[in-house]
């Protein structure tokens, strides 16, 4: 009985109850479904063991629409709960939960796995490959996140969630104050899907350095291939940080290390230096990828060519140098004297330079442009003025002077949700918007999408614009509840409104994909916006192989080369295609991993053991080997082409 | 497009409306330190107001005048690469407005951070708060006396508070009188402020703390010297001393109201500074010292 006592929630609530009600249903409902419909195989075939690189894809992204979900429900729980002064909907120690929860889910499993979801999708075809570089390792890196995801999401039935913030602050962190299993979930969901993201960088780099067609120097990259490339190498530099970070932690925690703690020569802000060491550069890593479909747009729907393309590849760069220069503007308050904040301050200010060009270079793209209103368009206008009121207000807390008003406050939260949301989750409703048809081979309904977009824009303006006032007022960020003489009520009544038209956004965009499966129509044909860049020089849905012939590039906008300056594309004939083999390794790996994680969490050394040498099973199976893949035959080649009406 | 300017507008308007009405915190100071952020405060935001209205103006600009329904079916857009001036001139003005933010945040990072101009000569008052879950523990080492959850001082003289933390990481924040400092357990950090006008300031802990971190709030009061000398007096003609095993109790997570003592805890529980810090800093201690480290801190 004592062995299963750790299990308990330490802290039940009805609402955790009915949650674990709702996961239990949920699981019954796709076994018996996939039982029912005799589906295991096919998704053991086609998905569970794919290297594709769109699949792979496919699944962060719905992955990514899910924690979209779980990290939207903590975010609507803590407005809700914060609405009217002296709340009791939540009970302080379920708020401090939520909102830790809210930051990791959406940071970490939501934008990351969004942008690499993108990434995969799109970069390989943008470069005219067959895939990326390490098929199998990218099966690895999205099996690693997934099981870190769901390690991180079962921690409020089992065992109590994670409590001291996305920050997870020392010594609040270590078991002296959160005695709960809930940091060691948090070490080991990131450590395990921040070692996939590590596998990703190194990935994509070699595909991108590697792996591009003929001609495709590279300053003639599109844009989304080059913010893809910086984002990659930020991320080889900025997670080994975080992987020792969480193992000094873990070490901390579990095995009573003394690196973050405040006695016997440990230092509490140590922790807060090495995250944000990696938490700064994350921050780049989140916006770049989000520049970079910012450029495919607007260039599209302006039916432009992207203005300043040297500029905007040089800002890129001179951005993820100085991300690593800045993380001290994330503790101003620490109280390490005025030269060295001044020196943070002014390194902070100094990457408003670059962002700035690309704000200017956006609004060129448009100049004498033929702009057209689509809904990936629409959220690429409105993050222009949102993105830049992020922007400047994150110069007024590069201020160290200012900050130490500001730290801390909802207007610090009020910043940075302006840049996120209006950066990355509005460039990645944009994107894949703009890339369903690549994906699915229709449309989402524009109209629907149209009142997504309003719904979304409006009710972020209203849900966060207030936190600015409320922090220059004394409302600290954080804070389950507030007495009503303070009068932070009625404009936190507001963000909660806010919040849920945010939501109603979320339905509606979530319906748009439901509608537009049924009603819209399938003959989209190649080229359904206009576009520019190569991924759309092959058909819609993407055949397995990408291109039956590799294409020859001369430029950053290759197929519009092709349709108005008779660029000629695919010169070669076609040949068989030589292409990877499904494996079921990464998918087992990961589940080995997942044990892995669950029993260091709880401690249950002979799991750890067991799955570890799982895991190195694994590794040695995949070492021994042999798998030279195999071919697509000429003839399955010319048959795919011709059901696709392919002329090319 | 121009809805959603209508509503950035209307926002601004608001903020305005709640910025002149009821002053926010921040944006009404009652001490020099507090009115050199909010200055620095208003400059930023007249600066950075003139971006966003520049960055919107054009948007509506290029938006409305390169719109595709007011152009003829075959207007084919011109292919432009970047142009050397242009794009000089959108990284020249970025540069002078961050040269000029830059000089401003330095220059009043240095003021903060320094006892207030005109009070350089006075002998500061010297105040200790010390935070626990989710407590302030004030300490008068010249006055030999010791309150919990609010704090007096008085005006017109520079105060020193020396910030540290029992506990998690905490960052001390009275608005109205200066910005935030972090309080940790292993050294001390300073705030330099005056109060200029007699009143009652909200005050609190900044940094997420655990459970009780909504409420781990205090109020600090300024009066002027005679009515602070006469406070001081009533004090220790009224309350009880403070013990060791009291302060222990003290230190016990939980919530406590206003509480007076004399005498302070520095006495048997001293502030991690000099000889008792966790790590050097830049102190001119002999490294001898580095066999205290280890118990110096042992909360009992």
């Amino acid at each position: 009985m004592e062995f299963f006592e750790r299990f308990a929630i330490p802290h039940p609530s009805p609402l955790i109850y009915a949650s674990m009600v709702g996961i239990g249903l949920t699981v019954i409902a796709i076994v018996i479904g996939l039982t029912y419909f005799k589906k295991w195989g096919y998704l053991w075939r086609e998905w569970l063991t794919t290297v594709d690189h769109k699949r792979i894809g496919l699944m962060y992204i719905i992955s990514a629409i899910l924690m979209l979900f779980r990290g939207g429900v903590d975010g609507i729980m803590m407005r809700l709960q914060t609405a009217v002064p002296d709340n009791t909907f939540l009970d302080a120690q379920h708020y401090n939960e939520v909102f830790t929860t809210h930051g990791i889910v959406m940071i970490i499993f939501m934008a990351m796995a969004f942008i690499i979801g993108m990434m995969n999708f799109v970069v390989p075809l943008q470069i005219g490959a067959r895939d990326v570089a390490f098929p199998r390792l990218n099966a690895i890196s999205f099996w690693l996140y997934f099981a870190g995801a769901m390690l991180f999401n079962i921690s409020f039935v089992i065992g109590g969630s994670p409590d001291a913030g996305w920050t997870n602050y020392f010594p609040l962190a270590g078991t002296d104050f959160s005695q709960s299993v809930g940091v060691n979930y948090y070490m080991w969901a990131l450590q395990i899907s921040g070692l996939g993201t590590l596998m990703t960088g190194i990935n994509f780099i070699v595909t991108i350095l590697k792996m591009r067609a003929p001609g495709m120097t590279l300053m003639k990259m599109p844009m989304f291939t080059w913010s893809a490339l910086i984002t990659n190498v930020i991320i080889v530099f900025a997670f080994p940080v975080l992987t020792i970070a969480l193992l000094m932690g873990t070490f901390d925690r579990q095995f009573g290390t003394h690196f973050f703690a405040s006695t016997n020569g440990g230092m509490d802000m140590l922790w807060a230096n090495l995250f944000w060491v990696w938490g700064h550069p994350e921050v780049y890593i989140l916006i770049l990828p989000a520049f970079g479909v910012y450029s495919e747009v607007i260039a599209t729907f302006s039916s432009r060519n992207l203005y300043g393309y040297k500029s905007m590849v040089g800002s890129m760069v001179l951005i993820s140098f100085m991300s690593f220069l800045v993380w001290v503007h994330h503790f101003f308050t620490m109280g390490h004297g005025p030269l060295v904040n001044g020196i943070f301050s002014v390194t902070t200010m100094a990457i408003a330079v670059p962002t700035g060009i690309k704000i200017f270079n956006w609004l060129l793209t448009m100049w004498k442009g033929k702009i057209r209103f689509t809904v990936p368009m629409l959220y690429s206008i409105g993050f222009i003025p949102l993105f830049t009121i992020g922007g400047v207000t994150g110069v007024m807390l590069a201020i160290a002077s200012a900050d130490y008003q500001y730290h801390n406050t909802m207007f610090l939260v009020a910043h940075f949700h302006n840049v996120i949301i209006p950066g990355v989750v509005f460039a990645m409703l944009a994107g894949l918007t703009y890339w369903w048809p690549k994906m699915f081979g229709f449309m989402l309904n524009e109209r629907i999408g149209k009142w997504g977009f309003w719904f979304l824009s409006i009710g972020f303006c209203l849900a966060f614009f207030p936190m600015y006032i409320t922090g220059l007022d004394g409302q600290a960020r954080r804070m389950f509840t507030y007495s009503a003489e303070t009068g932070f009520g009625p404009l936190n009544m507001v963000s909660f409104i806010g919040a849920a038209l945010m939501a109603i956004a979320f339905i509606l965009i979530v319906y748009n994909v439901y509608y537009s499966f049924r009603y819209a129509p399938r003959n989209v044909g190649q080229d359904p916006w206009d576009a520019r860049s190569l991924e759309w020089a092959t058909h819609n849905p993407v055949p397995e192989y990408n291109f039956a012939v590799t294409p020859e590039v001369n430029s950053s906008q290759a197929f519009w080369d092709s349709k108005k300056n008779n660029h000629q594309l695919f010169k070669e004939k076609r040949s068989k295609i030589h292409m990877p083999n499904n494996s079921g390794v990464p998918v087992i790996m990961a589940g080995f991993f997942f044990v892995f994680g669950f029993s260091f969490v709880f401690s249950i050394w002979i799991g750890v053991i067991i799955a570890a040498l799982g895991i190195f099973a694994c590794m040695a199976y995949r070492t021994f080997e042999n798998d030279h893949g195999r071919y697509i035959s000429l003839k399955e080649i010319e048959e795919t082409e011709k059901k696709y009406g392919g002329a090319k | 497009m121009k809805v959603k300017l209508g509503l950035i507008l209307i926002m601004m308007f608001i903020s305005s409306i709640l910025a002149g009405c009821e002053p926010l915190l921040v944006l009404n100071p009652k001490g020099p330190q507090a009115e050199t952020t909010a200055n620095v405060i208003w400059i930023s935001i007249f600066t950075m107001a003139v971006i966003v209205i520049v960055v919107i103006t054009l948007l509506i600009i290029m938006v409305y005048k390169y719109r595709a329904s007011k152009q003829s079916e075959d207007y084919e857009p011109p292919h432009i690469e970047g142009n050397p001036l242009v794009e000089t001139i959108i990284v020249a003005i970025p540069v002078i407005i961050v040269i000029f933010l830059s000089i401003v945040s330095v220059k009043s990072t240095y003021e903060v951070e320094s006892v207030p101009e005109g009070y350089e000569n006075e002998d500061p008052l010297v105040i200790y708060a010390s935070s626990s879950n989710w407590k302030w523990h004030f300490s008068y080492p010249e006055q030999d006396i010791e309150t919990v959850n609010y704090v007096i001082m008085p005006t017109n003289r520079p105060i020193e508070f020396r910030l540290y933390s029992y506990g998690p990481i905490t960052s001390f924040w009275i608005p109205q009188l200066a910005g935030q400092k972090y309080a940790m357990a292993d050294m001390v950090t300073k705030i330099n402020l005056v109060a200029e006008t007699p009143g009652d300031y909200p005050g609190r802990n900044a940094n997420f703390s655990g459970e009780g971190f909504a409420k781990n709030s205090f109020v600090a009061t300024a009066l002027t010297p005679e009515e602070f000398d006469k406070w001081i007096d009533e004090i220790h003609s009224t309350a009880e001393p403070l013990t060791e095993e009291e302060f222990d109790q003290l230190l016990e997570p939980g919530h406590l109201g206003q509480l007076t003592f004399t005498g302070t805890h520095l006495e048997f529980a001293p502030a991690p500074e000099g000889e008792h810090a966790g790590h050097h800093h830049g102190t001119s201690e002999d490294d001898n010292d580095n066999e205290n480290h280890s118990n110096s801190l042992i909360i009992k």
